[in-house]
């Protein structure tokens, strides 16, 4: 009995060790019946998908990050396979080609990324509307960002949103680089959740 | 303050998964339920350019005049949403699944607090 006992100790031990060491994803997505814009008596609700179901196994964001999910890399990865166009006329367009917009004041400059663009959107979407296609053409602010337009038509709505800084804004002043395209390869970055200002490394990384 | 107090206990806090998009421009005046457009649930099926650059859509809420009859003439969602790619305009409970009251707009996009120092 007593040896039973012990026996159970130790794995209940081994099991909250294990627990331990296994971190607790904090991510949390709400039902839909409790998410506020979804009527919990309406009858169609039951048959939807719950977030959580489609978004918890892919590639994580940071807790609170949008919907929580790297979707760039989950792209990538083939997690998900959505598809490129519905008429087979259509012609899907690519572009690996990264450009720097240096006018950024004491923030570190941006570099954008058109391959992971146009892996998910059509030249059309923002040339011309929203960008006209000319390195220094476009003068666009944080302001104006922020109120929606320029990147912030996407981010801050449906793309990652405005308060991930440096996800954008990683090209420190001391990298001798000019404005403008960039020579291939383009630059891979680390998945979002392991992406550390290096400023902050002292004080214990991005948490 | 006192004003947004009585506004949360009219309507409900709203923690509406990001980027999810009400429209009921014509929906409740019609007697139906507003209709709820989750981008996360597409996003994992069709990438932006389908809707964005196939389909019409424009990237900015409140700017697309989508019409019941638009989507069962094959527009709109109806490129889809037609029985053959994805369910077909019979369920209009799913689609038409909001919260009476709620006005049209993209959600969830203020609910963020990630990890940038501002």
């Amino acid at each position: 009995m007593r040896l039973l006992t012990g026996a159970l100790l130790m794995l209940l031990g081994l099991a909250t060790a294990w627990a331990a060491t296994e971190p607790k994803d904090p991510r949390v997505w709400l039902q839909l019946q409790q998410d506020g814009i979804h009527d919990p008596e309406g009858p169609g609700v039951t048959v939807l998908q719950q977030p959580e179901e489609a978004l918890k196994e892919m590639p994580p964001d940071f807790q609170g990050v949008g919907n929580q999910v790297d979707w760039v890399r989950a792209l990538n990865q083939g997690v998900i396979q959505p598809i490129d166009n519905l008429y087979e006329a259509t012609e899907v367009r690519r572009l690996d080609l990264d450009i720097i917009m240096p006018n950024t004041g004491e923030m570190p400059r941006v570099r954008f990324p058109h391959k992971a663009h146009t892996d998910w959107l059509d030249c059309s979407n923002c040339h011309d509307k929203i960008f006209v296609p000319k390195a220094g053409g476009n003068p666009t602010n944080m302001f104006v960002i922020l109120a929606g337009e320029y990147c912030g038509r996407c981010h801050g709505a449906v793309s990652f949103p405005l308060t991930e800084c440096r996800r954008c804004h990683s090209v420190a002043w001391s990298e001798p680089v000019k404005g403008g395209p960039q020579p291939l390869p383009s630059r891979v970055y680390e998945p979002v959740t392991e992406q550390v200002d290096p400023r902050l490394k002292q004080q214990g990384g991005n948490q | 303050m006192t004003v947004i107090f009585i506004g949360t206990l009219a309507t409900g806090p709203v923690w509406a998964e990001y980027a999810d998009v009400v429209l009921n421009r014509y929906a409740e005046s019609q007697g139906m339920r507003p209709v709820v457009f989750p981008h996360w649930f597409h996003r994992t099926r069709v990438k932006c350019k389908v809707c964005h650059s196939e389909l019409g859509f424009e990237m900015r809420a409140g700017s697309n005049d989508v019409r019941m009859s638009d989507i069962i003439d094959g527009k709109f969602c109806g490129m889809c949403h037609n029985g053959n790619v994805a369910w077909s305009t019979e369920h209009c409970d799913r689609c038409h699944s909001g919260k009476p009251g709620l006005p049209s707009g993209i959600y969830g996009g203020n609910k963020t607090s990630g990890p940038s120092i501002w």
